[in-house]
């Protein structure tokens, strides 16, 4: 059982270790992580959460704003871009947080083929990212459920 | 042969420990963005705050009773101690709802803290020249939070020890008998 746990543990680590060395996330998801405590034992998820309901809104603002058969009104896009970019520095989202800079500009430079790819790179982006958070909450279960607790990650 | 008068006891908190459980400092935050809501609550939760989060400077009005249709709650079970509102926001901006409770002889006294994703000399101009508490940049640190209640419960501490000092100078001289003459001596 024990060494189940450690196993678990050190996969964990190595898992939250490189989410970051990737640039999928930044010091704000260890900012998020230290606000939780048993109290508040599902913070970060529940943050998370609303990080993504987010991204499905706002990207679906995108999309419209940019499937425009005449004039696309940039500052729509831009508006959008700007509460995701908002959002996605609150939970440590880097690379998504990196594309929403880059969209901007894009926008405001009036560029359609520069916003059309960063549309549709942030939407790939929020989806790894969702699905790599979704395998570090598992393993945190998983060691939870074989009877250890979840390791504070040192990431420096 | 005179005698001695022990001085009456009183009752004078000293220490951030006056803002204990049962007064702590209530913050209103207004965002639109629901994870900013969700941040900020938690970092005023783990800073021992009252926390009313609304998603809008006119809701935040609203909360204050402040906006037309007037509502004759007691005023003293919401009471504010601190406001902290994000800058950019459909419809009312922060700045504006700043200037409107600063505008109100009855909030104007109110700290509010401007939070904003961007770091824009004028806009920061702006709001404090506006009145302004302070100005933080987003994402908000526990560090800021911190910060803030700690000064704002100094201050609040010195306005409740001087309440006391004249409410308590005021208790003495009500009692105008002989032996309360003696009670007057400095403690």
């Amino acid at each position: 059982m024990d060494a189940l746990v450690a196993q678990l543990q050190m996969q964990f680590r190595d898992y939250t270790i490189s989410l970051y060395q990737q640039g999928f996330l930044d010091d704000q998801f260890t900012e998020l992580k230290k606000l939780q405590d048993e109290g508040s034992p599902d913070f970060v998820a529940e943050v998370l959460s609303l990080f993504f309901e987010d991204c499905v809104k706002l990207i679906g603002n995108m999309a419209r704003a940019l499937d425009q058969t005449g004039t696309v009104d940039y500052s729509q896009v831009g508006a959008s871009v700007h509460q995701l970019k908002g959002s996605s520095s609150s939970v440590g989202a880097k690379r998504v947080k990196g594309l929403c800079v880059t969209f901007k500009e894009y926008c405001e430079a009036k560029n359609y083929e520069g916003c059309v790819r960063c549309l549709q790179q942030v939407d790939i982006e929020y989806k790894t990212l969702k699905t790599k958070l979704q395998d570090m909450f598992n393993l945190e279960k998983q060691i939870i459920q074989a009877g250890g607790i979840v390791p504070q990650v040192d990431i420096n | 042969m005179a005698e001695v008068l022990l001085p009456r006891k009183m009752e004078i908190a000293n220490g951030p420990s006056k803002f204990g459980s049962a007064h702590l400092l209530h913050v209103l935050a207004v965002d639109d963005s629901h994870v900013d809501r969700k941040f900020i609550e938690r970092l005023l939760r783990v800073s021992s705050c009252k926390v009313t989060v609304v998603d809008s400077a006119t809701r935040a009005l609203q909360y204050l009773g402040l906006d037309v249709e007037k509502k004759s709650v007691g005023l003293e079970d919401l009471k504010v101690n601190l406001i902290m509102t994000d800058y950019s926001m459909p419809g009312m901006t922060g700045y504006e709802l700043l200037k409107k409770i600063k505008e109100s002889s009855a909030f104007r006294d109110i700290p509010v803290v401007v939070m904003s994703s961007e770091n824009i000399l004028p806009r920061i101009d702006r709001c404090l020249e506006e009145g302004a508490e302070d100005f933080l940049l987003k994402p908000v640190k526990l560090s800021d939070v911190t910060r803030l209640r700690d000064s704002l419960m100094k201050v609040a501490d010195l306005s409740f020890t001087k309440k006391r000092e004249l409410e308590t100078e005021h208790a003495y001289s009500l009692d105008s008998s002989p032996r309360s003459q003696l009670k007057r001596a400095k403690i």
